[in-house]
C-alpha cells in the first residue's frame, strides 16, 4: 500500500490499470478524458495486457464493449456526460445481455446548454437503464469502488454491469491523498474472470440478443434482471465488508454521521456529501440535532435500510445534484420518499436542488438548507417542497 | 475455390426453419457467404429482417456463435469481439483460429450504421462485412433508405401527385469502403455464386477488414414473385444497375463485362418490380431516362476505375 497525491481520475486509471482486464474501449470526453489518456499510455507503455480500443463514438464505445464481454474478455470503458447520453440505448442491451462491464462515470451536466462541470444529469439519467449505481464521495471511493465493481459485476448471482461515479473535475481534476493498494493485493481481491456463455467457445456456440417479442420470454426477463438487482444488495454489502477487512476501508450501501439522535437529517450522494458533513459537525456543535446520510448505492436503492436509517427524523432533506423536470423532485428525493411512505414514522422530507452544471456550493447554503428544516421542524411546515440552492433570483 | 458440390455438402451453418420470406435474398447470402467460411466464426448481425427471423427466442438458426445487440452497431459489435478473442489469444487463454463476420442489411450498413462500420474499418480490425442491400428498410414495413434506387416506391418516398417515388439516387456505398483504402471490397450477387463464394474466401483470407456488398432481392419490397429472386439478381448484374466488382488493395477488377446488348436496359428490369409500377405511367419517361442515365454514368466511371487502377 502507498499513499499517493492524485487526481481522482488518475486513481481510477490506475485501479484499473492494477486490475487489468482484457479489454478496454474508449472515447474521450471532459472530464472523464484523463482515463482513456492513462490508459492508453498505460497500453503504449507495455504496462498491461489489456488490448485498447479507440472507438469513433460512446456508442460504439458500449457495443465494442458489449461484443468483447459476450466474447468472454474483462471488459471495461468510462464516460461522462453527452458520451453517456450517446450510449443510452446500449447500456439497456448490456445490463440484459447481463454482461459484467464496469464503467467509471465522471459526472456531468448533459446540454444543453452546453456546460462541461459537474452534476449527475448524466448518470441519474440512467438510473433505470439496468446498471449497479455506486457513487463516490472523494477519489479515494472512487479508487475502492472502481476496484470493488469488478467483484459484485463478475458475481455469479449477480452478472450485471456496474458504473462507478465521481464528480467531475470537483474530485475528478482535483488531487488529493489517495491510499492505493498494491498490485497483487488488487489482483489477488478481484480474481480472476470466468466467462459464461462465451461467443468464442467452439465447443458450445450461442446465439446472443435473440428476438424475444410476444410469445417469448421478454417479461420473465426482465424479473430475471431484477432479481439479480435484489441479488446484488447483499453482494455489494459482502464485497464492501470483504474490502474494509483486508484494506481497513470498510464499505456499505451508505454511510451516516450523527444521524441516530438527530431530528434533522440531510440526505446527500457524491462529493457534496463531505461539505453536508463538515457543516454538520459545525452546527453539531452549537448543539443542533442534525445529522447526514452519504448514500452509495443508488442502484439497487436500498429501501429499506434507508427507511430504518432514517425513521427517528422529524425532517429530511435531501440534496440533488440533478433535477427531475415535471416530477415531483429530483432523483433521490423521490427515492427516499417514496422509502419513507412505507415506513411507520412520516418525517416531512423536502428536497434542495444544488450545483447544476457545476454551480458551487458553500457551507452558508448548507446552513440555509438546515435553518430551513429546523423551521419546519418546529411545526412551522414549508410553503414549497423543492428548493433551489445558490441560485440568482428571477 | 472449392468446389461448389462439396460446399453443398458440407452441414449448414444457417440452418431452414428461420422465419425469413420464401424468395428472401439474404439467407442466400448468408449461406454462401458461410459456406467458405475457414473456420469457427463468431457472426455479428444488425436489427433487420436478417436478425429477426433467424434468432426467435428459444431458437436459432446459426449453428455459429451470433450476437446481435442494435441496429447501427454491427461494425462496432464485431470490433468488441475481435479484440477480445486478440486479448484472450495473446494471453494463451483460448486456442481455436476463429473468424468473425458481420452482416448488416442496407439500412444497418449505408445508413445508421455506416459510422460504426468505418469506424471498424478504420481501426484496422480483422472481420469481414457483408451488406445484404435490398434497398430498404424492409424489417420495418418498406421505408427508404440511402441505398433504396431513384424512382422507387417505399412508404416513405411514396408515390403521388407530386411525386414519382424516391427523388434521389442511391449512395455508392463500395466506393465509400474503398475510400477508406480497405484491403478487400467487392460487390455480388447470389445469382453467381461462384463469384460471390470466391469473393468470400478471399475476404476471410484478408488480413484486416474486408467488406462484400451484396444485391438481396426482397419479394416483399420489390412486389416481385418469390421465385424470380434469382433472376432478378441475374439481370440487376446484366443491365449494370449492380456492377460485380473487387477493388483488392487499391486494384479495381469488374468481374462480369456485358458486351453491346447484352447490358440490359435498366427499364426491363424495373417492368418486372412493383415498386416501380408507376414508372411505366405515361408522364414519368423522365425518371426513366434519368435512371438510365445514372446508370450508365457510373458504369463508364467503373469502367475508367479499372482502366486507371487495374
Ligand atoms: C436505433 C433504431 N432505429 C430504428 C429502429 C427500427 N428498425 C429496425 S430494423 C429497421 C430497418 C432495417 O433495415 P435494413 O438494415 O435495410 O434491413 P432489412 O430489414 O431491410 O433486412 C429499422 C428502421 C431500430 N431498431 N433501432
Ligand atoms: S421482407 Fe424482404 S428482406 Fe424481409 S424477410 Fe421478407 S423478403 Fe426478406
Ligand atoms: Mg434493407
Amino acid at each position: 500500500m502507498a499513499r499517493k497525491a492524485i487526481t481522482g481520475n488518475g486513481a481510477i486509471a490506475l485501479a484499473l490499470k492494477q486490475v487489468e482486464p482484457d479489454v478496454m474501449a474508449a472515447y474521450p470526453i471532459t472530464p472523464q478524458t484523463e482515463i482513456a489518456q492513462n490508459y492508453a499510455q498505460y497500453v503504449a507503455n507495455g504496462d498491461v495486457v489489456t488490448e485498447y480500443i479507440a472507438v469513433e463514438s460512446e456508442h460504439s464505445a458500449m457495443s465494442a464493449a458489449i461484443g468483447s464481454a459476450a466474447a468472454g474478455a474483462r471488459t471495461i470503458t468510462a464516460t461522462s456526460s453527452q458520451g453517456f447520453a450517446l450510449m443510452w440505448e446500449m447500456l439497456f442491451i448490456a445490463a440484459s445481455l447481463r454482461l459484467p462491464i464496469t464503467m467509471p462515470v465522471i459526472t456531468r451536466a448533459l446540454s444543453g446548454p452546453i456546460n462541461i462541470h459537474c452534476d449527475h444529469s448524466d448518470s441519474m439519467g440512467g438510473r433505470d437503464c439496468g446498471w449497479i449505481q455506486l457513487y463516490g464521495e472523494d477519489a479515494q471511493e472512487g479508487y475502492d469502488n472502481a476496484i470493488q465493481a469488478f467483484r459484485i459485476a463478475e458475481h455469479m448471482d449477480v452478472r450485471l454491469p456496474v458504473m462507478t461515479m465521481i464528480d467531475g473535475f470537483i474530485i475528478s481534476g482535483a488531487i488529493g491523498p489517495v491510499e492505493t493498494l498494491d498490485d497483487e493485493q488488487v489482483k489477488e481481491f478481484v480474481g480472476d474472470y470466468v466467462a459464461v456463455n462465451s461467443l468464442l467457445n467452439v465447443e458450445k456456440p450461442v446465439t446472443v440478443g435473440a428476438f424475444d417479442s410476444l410469445g417469448g420470454w421478454y417479461f420473465e426477463h426482465k424479473i430475471a434482471q431484477n432479481r439479480a438487482m435484489e441479488n446484488a444488495m447483499d453482494v455489494i454489502e459482502e464485497v464492501g465488508r470483504e474490502f474494509g477487512e483486508l484494506f481497513g476501508r470498510e464499505y456499505a450501501h451508505f454511510k451516516t454521521h450523527e444521524v441516530e439522535d438527530a431530528d434533522i437529517v440531510l440526505v446527500a450522494i457524491g462529493s457534496a456529501a463531505g461539505n453536508v458533513k463538515t457543516v454538520v459537525t459545525k452546527l453539531r456543535a452549537e448543539g443542533r440535532k442534525v445529522g447526514v446520510l452519504k448514500v452509495r448505492t443508488f442502484r439497487p436503492f436500498p429501501t429499506e435500510q434507508i427507511r430504518e436509517a432514517l425513521s427517528g427524523a422529524k425532517v429530511i432533506g435531501v440534496m440533488d445534484r440533478s433535477d427531475s423536470f415535471g416530477a415531483q423532485g429530483g432523483p433521490l428525493f423521490t427515492e427516499v420518499s417514496a422509502a419513507m411512505y412505507g415506513g411507520e414514522s412520516h418525517p416531512q422530507i423536502y428536497n434542495f436542488i444544488y450545483g447544476l452544471g457545476g454551480r458551487d456550493i458553500f457551507p452558508d447554503d448548507i446552513e440555509g438548507a438546515v435553518e430551513m428544516l429546523e423551521k419546519a421542524a418546529a411545526g412551522d411546515t414549508l410553503a414549497q417542497q423543492r428548493h433551489y440552492l445558490n441560485v440568482r433570483e428571477g | 475455390m472449392a468446389k461448389p458440390k462439396e460446399i453443398a455438402n458440407k452441414p449448414e451453418r444457417l440452418t431452414g426453419g428461420h422465419r425469413l420470406c420464401a424468395g428472401c435474398g439474404a439467407p442466400v447470402a448468408v449461406r454462401q457467404v458461410m459456406g467458405v467460411c475457414p473456420g469457427p466464426a463468431v457472426v455479428s448481425v444488425s436489427t433487420g429482417c436478417l436478425e429477426v427471423s433467424t434468432t426467435i427466442y428459444p431458437y436459432t438458426a446459426w449453428k455459429d456463435s451470433m450476437i446481435h445487440s442494435a441496429f447501427e452497431n454491427a461494425g462496432a459489435t464485431i470490433s468488441g469481439v475481435e479484440t477480445a478473442y486478440n486479448s484472450l489469444k495473446k494471453q494463451g487463454k483460448i486456442k481455436d483460429d476463429m473468424y468473425f463476420v458481420a452482416f448488416g442489411g442496407d439500412g444497418g450498413t449505408y445508413d445508421i450504421g455506416l459510422q460504426s462500420l468505418s469506424g471498424a474499418v478504420e481501426r484496422g480490425h480483422n472481420f469481414v462485412f457483408v451488406c445484404y442491400d435490398n434497398g430498404a428498410y424492409m424489417n420495418t414495413g418498406f421505408q427508404r433508405s440511402s441505398a433504396t434506387p431513384q424512382g422507387a416506391w417505399t412508404t416513405t418516398s411514396p408515390v403521388g401527385k407530386e411525386s414519382a417515388g424516391k427523388q434521389q439516387n442511391r449512395k455508392d456505398l463500395t466506393a465509400i469502403l474503398v475510400a477508406h483504402d480497405i484491403p478487400y471490397a467487392a460487390t455480388a450477387s447470389p445469382h453467381n455464386f461462384k463469384d460471390l463464394m470466391s469473393k468470400a474466401e478471399k475476404a476471410f483470407a484478408t488480413p484486416g477488414p474486408a467488406f462484400i456488398n451484396v444485391i438481396s432481392p426482397c419479394p416483399r419490397g420489390w412486389r416481385t414473385p418469390g421465385d424470380q429472386t434469382i433472376a432478378l439478381a441475374k439481370e440487376a448484374v446484366q443491365s449494370c444497375y449492380w456492377p460485380l466488382y473487387e477493388v483488392e488493395n487499391g486494384k479495381y477488377k469488374i468481374n462480369y463485362k456485358p458486351k453491346g446488348d447484352k447490358k440490359t436496359p435498366v427499364a426491363d428490369w424495373l417492368k418486372k418490380q412493383g415498386r416501380f409500377a408507376h414508372l411505366f405511367k405515361p408522364g414519368n419517361e423522365a425518371v426513366l431516362a434519368d435512371i438510365q442515365d445514372y446508370i450508365d454514368r457510373k458504369w463508364e466511371e467503373l469502367l475508367k476505375k479499372e482502366e486507371c487502377l487495374a
